[in-house]
């Protein structure tokens, strides 16, 4: 690996379903050119720093439009995070008792809102448990359906276990029953390609700083060129830049859900995060074929290696790997990698007491490794190492 | 530029799309605030000459891109 943090040569970070580490070096540039050459508001004035902040901004909505399969660039929404997305999605959309299918998977960042409005008596929810492993079925579905149901909402690769839902048949079914098709992509963008077109998808909640390797405090929604907008309502009104003679809220694409300056410097470093997966020799292929690599290696490695250690995810995932080692505590465990060897990694419930209930991991939960294109098998080899002292009790 | 004409649009989100898709299709143009005459806007509009305007908006409307209105600058 080319030297692109500061930090101490041996620290490994293996974090990155929480937030990627190390960024591509042009995403920084691109941060610290934003903020040291261009500065202005997009949208706001007629000047020249305007416009190059206003181009710097389309850039990346084109990027990512192309990126996730979207005609139109207006068709990306700017947000802070996954869970703005999600929020904006399922509070826009959801109407007096509107019925809601989700899954046992999901994150707190769809769970939360939508046991909100359940516990207010604005909707109700059906959550499929999925089979053993949490993925659902289209025959799932069909017995959920009711009259009312307006919206399938799910998460697409687990952050537990890294497992990936049937996005296709799911958008075909939805589709088919003429419902709103949701996906939290937070874990997916960047390694699953997903084309909102041909898998009947309406909107996707993305996370900019995870496998986009952006900055954090990016994310967006992204809308299909089909759904219609007037459907969802925005979450908050305000200055746009834009119809700024009215008093009432622009009814336009992405004006409509963007009240507030944007995060110009993020949104900078994420169009350079898009910009850096799109240069990869074979784009997302590229990206599998390194996780699933060192997932492989981690968890064959560490099954004959390590007394005690549990996988639950499959060895042919995507570079998120949850395990437990018995007779040790996760956190003790967290904690020693951290603490002696100098390893970051996440213990407990990831945010997802469902999906933790699911596999049978609730409430201790597990320890996780996540993996970026940065990671070696030589780190992993480091981490199999330290695993193997902290079980051995030296 | 010469004798121009600008387009207008309801935001500047779009002025930057139409200005992306002028350039690709080598329709020389401008941004520049929005005349305070023509509308109350924030923002800017988009300076084409006259001799290539009818050209641009025709790009404009291939790609869909929504404005509001075409003026020619006295
Ligand atoms: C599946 C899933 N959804 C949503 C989120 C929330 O993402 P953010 O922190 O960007 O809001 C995460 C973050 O870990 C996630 O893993």
């Amino acid at each position: 690996m080319t030297k692109i943090s500061r930090l101490k040569n041996n620290t490994i970070y293996f974090d990155n379903s929480a937030t990627s580490f190390p960024k591509p070096p042009a995403v920084v540039d691109a941060v610290v050119d934003y903020m040291t050459l261009v500065g202005a508001n997009p949208g706001r004035s007629g000047h020249r720093m305007a416009c190059e902040a206003g181009k710097i901004v389309f850039q990346a909505r084109k990027n990512i439009a192309e990126f996730f399969g979207v005609k139109s660039p207006m068709n990306v929404i700017f947000s802070s995070n996954a869970t703005d997305s999600l929020n904006l999605a399922i509070k826009g959309i959801l109407c007096q008792d509107d019925h809601v299918i989700t899954s046992s998977m999901e994150h707190n960042s769809i769970i939360r809102p939508l046991k909100m409005l359940e516990d207010r008596g604005i909707i109700s929810i059906t959550v499929l448990p999925g089979d053993d492993s949490g993925i659902i079925s289209t025959g799932e579905l069909d017995s959920a359906k009711k009259n009312n149901t307006k919206a399938v909402i799910i998460n697409h690769m687990s952050n537990v276990t890294g497992i990936v839902q049937p996005v296709a048949e799911i958008g075909k079914w939805c589709k088919k029953n003429n419902m709103i098709f949701i996906l939290d992509c937070a874990q997916s963008a960047g390694i699953i390609p997903i084309d909102l077109k041909s898998d009947s998808i309406d909107m996707i909640a993305f996370a900019g700083h995870k496998g986009l390797y952006g900055p954090t405090g990016t994310g967006g929604l992204i809308i299909s060129d089909s759904f219609d907008v007037r459907k969802m309502n925005p979450l908050k009104e305000g200055g746009t830049g834009s119809m700024s003679d009215k008093t009432v809220q622009p009814n336009f694409l992405p004006d409509m859900y963007e009240s507030g300056t944007l995060n110009v410097a993020g949104i900078a470093g994420l169009s350079k995060g898009v910009e850096f997966l799109n240069n990869m020799p074979e784009k997302l292929k590229s990206v599998q074929l390194h996780k699933v690599t060192l997932q492989k290696y981690f968890i064959e490695k560490a099954s004959k290696r390590i007394d005690g250690f549990k996988s639950y995810s499959a060895s042919s995932g995507f570079g998120v790997v949850s395990f437990t080692i018995g007779g040790l505590s996760v956190s003790e465990i967290t904690q020693r990698l951290s603490d002696d060897f100098d390893i970051m990694s996440r213990q407990g419930l990831h945010c997802s007491p469902l999906a933790h209930q699911r596999i049978g991991t609730f409430p201790e939960g597990t320890v996780r490794f996540s993996f970026s294109v940065f990671n070696t098998i030589y780190e992993v080899e480091t981490a199999l190492e330290a695993l193997k002292i902290i079980r051995d009790g030296k | 530029m010469r004798e121009s004409s600008v387009i207008l649009f309801h935001s500047s989100n779009y002025a930057m799309w139409a200005v992306d898709v002028l350039n690709k299709n080598n329709i020389e143009n401008k941004l520049i605030p929005v005349p305070r005459d023509l509308s109350s806007d924030c923002g800017y509009c988009v300076m084409v000459g006259y001799d290539l305007i009818a050209q641009a908006e025709e790009f404009l409307k291939r790609e869909n891109i929504e404005f509001d209105r075409i003026v020619d600058l006295k």
